[in-house]
């Protein structure tokens, strides 16, 4: 009896069961055809393309002046423009809102002719009022505006003295000192012209609703889940942006990023890891787009901990570790390995610097030479991915190899990522994997930023003081003759290898995926795309 | 003096050992709790001896051999530094059972120590007490751990530290719950009148009174600790590299579901085996020692 | 009973200050500071004691702390210092998204695992039991990210049934109005918008509910064993009423109440527990912002969304406890 009912219960259940696998079934071929490019495309009826960017995070503000982190530059960079821009793939300067620009002698003074008949998004004129205004604002906010004072202000002394309007559209920029970047840093996303209109009348208001003369305009922003902007009809150059929408959506898992890229759910997929690579050349509806290399990763060693307070161990080190081997493993080849702190596209690069080669024995008899106890060190391994290092753990695993090789036993020690940075800046680690990508391809922005004296405490990690090589920095910083300026740096970076404060590793050239459908897209070095010639097929 | 010892002994004989007994007779009888014992003794096994067991040892890189599929070779597949998972997670088994046994351990010692303050002393200590395991157990548990986590640094051992604290409060009022309903009975007044101290009181016959609960809850707490392991390997907060833990094992092989799933599949299997054995070894033990505790 | 509420209530104070105290200070107690994270690696010293200033995390802790509360206590649940946003603005979305799919989880753990248990004490000892229990014991025993992933690897990558991640499809956003999509949609009458976050429920709302379904099953299963055993039921079965109706209408009236306590606490762990799933699906819920906070530094974030996941928690279970009642009237509170 109740057998034979517990029979008819099973059946019934399997006939529910199916029935609903059914429709999950049916479901299923109308969302195939949807999913497919074509459909997608259909679906927005008009013909209005779309492009759906994903990537790892969420942007912090959507004001450039306030914020530090790449994913808000990734949005902004579409929405504002600059006065001078980066060329397409490099850092080379070229006009932006400015239409063309004059350096006096002495590098004190630079007058910008602005480009004419450019409206803000809400309306306002963009003139030279308006910039002199964006400039007033950066120079009184103080703290507020972290890039502003990273690279406009040194102690207490602002190197933008003046700005003023010359008529609707000149500006004169005076500076306190010459700075050889200057042109460099001004065409850095932070420094974006923001519509005075609206941070008149509210401030805190542009990071939530920012307002420029960009490409594209503002439309919404889910939190940590997406944010869209849409074409500027009005965009002063004829033709442009091709898009007529672009949606940000933030991915933070990788894997789970490139699985909505194969499935159709995004159109371009950014950070992905090297190891990708495969698995994208492999499906023929997707296409790899390199960045080019801004970066280095390296392995820091604190020298004024021991061992590491011994040079012959640190050059031990260098000659102890794989590079070509890591580069292969770990980055797919999508590296070259590095000698030097910067990467070979920045001008003042001394190619003439051999690098230490890999020479296990070579080691062992540093290693000798320097009295080394055999004591364990701690190798410190980044927890989170970044372009110059896409998977830390792994590469501390294969150097603590290399290490042990040579007789150096080590052990992995990982924090999470702001301990991390702290601690290591504190000078707690004895070996750490670290990076760096440059803001705005200048060398200074490598070189004395990470290893000078000055950046104790806050960038150089390694705790490296040469007072020598710190003369040759400052020497640098006020030199406006560029190939004098490439001299004093090649001249640097040979002292920085005799002194072996770092292991350089790598220069990775990031990667990103698109669908085959979309064209045109160009990555550049610093990682804020431009979208406005980016279309889709 | 010696006479009323004797009896006590003989009474707590009476009382922990004779439910043993039975309990494991039926225990025995029981095929499900009989096959979850024998999973967990085949892990212990592997925790033991893996060293002897696997084919290779725990990091034996081979960068030639990268991501290779199951073969007769290597059962599981090899991993992307070319290494043999199948040896990984046998090596693997010995920090799962580590981290379950001793944060289980670690919070029925102080869980338990709580719960007798609270639920022996009684007044304002208890309430007090109580009212931190209302907090605790209020608290997402994963984010505490998290937080914890955080705090220490990631590392296995601060792991077990975190899923240790979070589990306190369970076990703090299991005993709490126990000595209040233990500390009415006829011979603890009976101790109390002859003039026991409080501590011999506790330890000659409220604990073992207790033990029967916190074995069964323990069993299953083990389980609970081993995935909660997993998931902060997963997320990084766990054991570190090289260690062949087998949740940091799935987040590394994350990256590679697409192109070589086996190296997802296996570890999971690993986590969800052991679990299994415990779960089942933990139902059998309460349905053996404690018919009335029903969950 | 309003007397009972009211001492319910009441008891939630001490909780809610303690848990926010252990909070405030556990969190401070994580090495790196806000300010830092804020600035990013370009950072100098100065700048970031500076904004350390501004933020006032430079005043005593207990200074901190009080005027936190203060504004708890008002309702300001803190500013975001990463976002500069009120948390208590900001959160809601948050909240919606890991609701909505907890509740989804829940509900299929309430429809399988009620009926599955039912089925199995119906039937005790027949091979559905068994098989239902078994699978229960595993369902308990997975890890509920590595099933995530390999339902991603098998529904989404093999078989294309089901998108990967996310809660709609931002090809064609959503209107929120009040977060919860499934809702939001209808209200709209957008049922292909329906459809389609109902699609992307299912892989991580699977996902969740196994834990939730596998628990319940097991507890219908015991606790409908012993009230078949009692008496009136045997007096309806002897009485020639159907056993369908003895089962669902009389057994499983008086054997719902463990069962409500235990669905009642999974819901309030999924709220909290759901962090890896939000984190494979790229589920912008409420257990990854505070996740992320903690990675920020966040310390508004942090504290006041752990308090509001602890203040639900305790009164999803007010309330279950308050159902007793209306489902069985001898339970009465004083």
């Amino acid at each position: 009896m109740n057998k034979k009912k517990l029979w008819s219960l099973g059946v019934m259940l399997i006939l529910v069961l199916s029935t609903i696998l059914a429709a999950c079934g049916a479901d299923n071929k109308d969302t195939g055809s949807k999913d497919t490019p074509a459909g997608g495309d259909s679906a927005d009826s008009g013909g209005a393309k779309t492009l759906v960017y994903g990537r790892g995070g969420d942007s912090v503000a959507l004001d450039p002046a306030v914020v530090t982190d790449g994913e808000s530059f990734t949005v902004t960079a579409n929405i504002y423009e600059t006065l001078v821009n980066f060329g397409e793939q490099d850092v080379t300067i070229h006009p932006g809102l400015a239409k063309s620009w004059e350096p006096s002698e002495d590098g004190l003074t630079y007058t910008f002719q602005l480009q004419e008949g450019v409206k803000f998004h809400d309306g306002t004129d963009f003139n030279a009022e308006a910039v002199v205004k964006n400039v007033e604002r950066w120079k009184a906010g103080g703290d507020k505006h972290p890039y502003f004072s990273s690279q406009f202000v040194v102690g207490d002394k602002q190197i933008i003295d003046s700005v003023t309007a010359e008529g609707d559209y000149t500006v004169v920029f005076k500076l306190s000192q010459p700075q050889a970047p200057f042109l460099k840093n001004l065409a850095m996303s932070p420094f974006a012209i923001a519509s005075p209109t609206a941070f008149e009348a509210n401030e805190e208001g542009l990071s939530t609703d920012p307002i420029g003369t960009g490409p594209f305009k503002f439309v919404e922003w889910k939190r940590n889940e997406s944010i869209t902007i849409e074409k500027n009809p009005d965009y002063y150059i004829a033709g442009f942006p091709k898009l007529d929408k672009v949606i940000y959506r933030s991915i933070p898992d990788n894997s789970a990023r490139l699985n909505d890229l194969n499935t159709g759910g995004i159109d371009v997929a950014d950070g992905l890891s090297p190891s990708d690579k495969a698995s994208i050349e492999a499906n023929a509806d997707l296409q790899l787009i390199e960045r080019p290399s801004m970066n280095v990763g390296y392995l820091g060693l604190t020298v004024t901990r021991a061992p590491f307070d011994n040079v012959k161990v640190r050059q031990a080190v260098n000659h102890a570790i794989d590079k070509q081997a890591l580069v292969d493993a770990f980055y797919e080849g999508l590296a070259e390995p590095a000698k030097n702190p910067m990467p070979p596209v920045i001008s003042g690069y001394n190619d003439g610097i051999t690098g230490y080669e890999y020479d296990p024995e070579k080691a062992k008899a540093l290693l000798a030479e320097a009295g080394y106890d055999g004591k364990e060190i701690e190798l410190w391994a980044m927890p989170v991915p970044r372009p110059y290092m896409p998977d830390g753990q792994k590469v501390a695993e294969a150097i603590q190899k290399n290490l042990a090789d040579v007789g150096i036993p080590s052990k992995i020690v990982t924090f999470e990522w702001a301990t991390y940075l702290e601690k290591a800046q504190n000078g707690e680690a004895d070996a750490f994997l670290l990076g760096w990508t440059g803001d705005n391809g200048d060398a200074d922005n490598f070189l004395y930023t990470l290893l000078d004296g000055d950046n104790i405490g806050s960038n150089n990690y390694t705790f490296y003081d040469n007072p020598k090589l710190h003369e040759v920095f400052v020497a640098a910083q006020t030199e406006i003759d560029e190939d004098k300026r490439n001299e004093l740096y090649k001249q640097a970076q040979e002292m920085i290898f005799a002194d072996a404060p770092w292991v350089p590793l790598a220069h990775s050239t990031p990667i990103l995926a698109a669908n085959t459908k979309v064209t045109n897209y160009i990555a550049h070095p610093t990682g804020s795309d431009r979208l406005d010639a980016v279309d889709i097929k | 003096m010696a006479g009323t010892a004797d009896i006590r002994k003989e009474a707590a004989q009476n009382r922990a050992v004779g439910p043993w007994k039975e309990g494991w007779r039926s225990f025995k009888k029981s095929k499900i709790s009989l096959a979850g014992a024998g999973i967990v003794i085949f892990f212990i096994v592997l925790a033991v001896f893996g060293p002897l067991i696997a084919p290779q040892g725990i990091n034996e890189q081979d960068l030639t051999k990268r991501l290779l599929a199951p073969s007769s070779e290597h059962w599981f597949g090899t991993d992307d530094f070319g290494r043999d998972i199948f040896s990984r997670i046998i090596h693997g088994a010995r920090i799962s059972l580590w981290v379950g046994f001793f944060s289980v351990i670690l919070s029925v010692v102080v869980g338990s120590l709580l719960g007798i303050i609270a639920g022996y002393y009684g007044k304002w200590i208890d309430t007090i007490i109580s009212r931190v395991f209302d907090i605790m157990l209020a608290f997402p548990s994963i984010l505490l751990a998290i937080a914890v986590v955080a705090v220490l640094g990631p590392s296995l051992q601060n792991a077990l530290i975190a899923i240790a604290i979070i589990n306190i409060p369970n076990f703090g009022r299991l005993i709490r719950s126990k000595v209040l309903s233990v500390k009415e009975e006829e011979y603890i007044v009976a101790a109390k009148a002859i003039g026991m101290r409080d501590i011999r009181i506790l330890f000659s016959h409220i604990l073992p009174n207790s033990m029967t609960p916190v074995i069964v809850q323990g069993t299953l707490a083990i389980a609970t600790a081993i995935i909660e392991a997993a998931a902060l390997g997963f997320l990084g907060l766990g054991a570190q590299a090289p260690a062949p833990e087998w949740g940091k094992m799935l987040a590394d092989a994350r990256i590679y579901l697409l192109n070589a799933p086996w190296t997802m599949i296996f570890p999971g299997l690993a986590i969800m085996l052991t679990v299994l054995g415990f779960n089942l070894m933990g139902d059998g033990l309460r349905d053996a020692l404690d018919p009335k505790m029903k969950s | 009973m309003l007397h009972y509420m009211g001492r319910r209530l009441f008891q939630l104070i001490p909780v809610l200050l303690g848990m926010s105290f252990i909070v405030f200070m556990l969190i401070r107690a994580i090495p790196g500071n806000p300010a830092q994270v804020i600035l990013g690696q370009q950072a100098t010293k100065e700048a970031v004691e500076a904004l350390n200033a501004s933020l006032g995390l430079d005043k005593p802790w207990y200074t901190q702390y009080f005027s936190y509360l203060g504004g708890v206590l008002q309702g300001d649940l803190g500013v975001s210092l990463r976002t500069k946003l009120p948390v208590s603005e900001e959160i809601f979305p948050y909240l919606a998204a890991t609701a909505e799919l907890a509740l989804f989880a829940i509900i299929i753990a309430v429809i399988v695992g009620v009926n599955a248990g039912i089925i199995s004490a119906w039937f005790q000892n027949s091979w559905f039991d068994y098989l239902a229990m078994v699978i229960a014991l595993i369902g308990v025993s997975v890890p509920v990210f590595w099933l995530g992933l390999m339902e991603q690897w098998a529904f989404s990558i093999k078989l294309g049934w089901f998108p990967t991640s996310g809660r709609e499809d931002v090809r064609d956003p959503i209107t929120a109005i009040t977060h919860f999509y499934l809702l939001d949609t209808l209200i709209q009458g957008r049922f292909d918008q329906f459809i389609e976050v109902l699609k992307r429920l299912v892989l991580p709302g699977l996902a969740l509910a196994t834990i939730p379904m596998a628990i319940i099953a097991r507890m219908t299963r015991s606790s409908m064993l012993e009230v078949m055993r009692s008496d009136y039921v045997r007096t309806a079965r002897a009485k020639g009423q159907k056993m369908f109706i003895v089962v669902y209408k009389h057994a499983l009236k008086n054997a719902i109440i463990p069962v409500l306590t235990v669905i009642g606490l999974q819901t309030g762990l999924l709220l909290g527990g759901a962090i890896l799933t939000e984190t494979i699906f790229s589920w912008p819920g409420i257990g990854r912002y505070i996740y992320e906070a903690i990675g920020f530094r966040d310390y508004p974030v942090i504290q006041s969304g752990i308090l509001v996941i602890a203040f639900i928690f305790i009164m999803i279970n007010l309330i279950v406890d308050l159902l007793y009642t209306v489902i069985d009237p001898r339970i009465k509170y004083k």
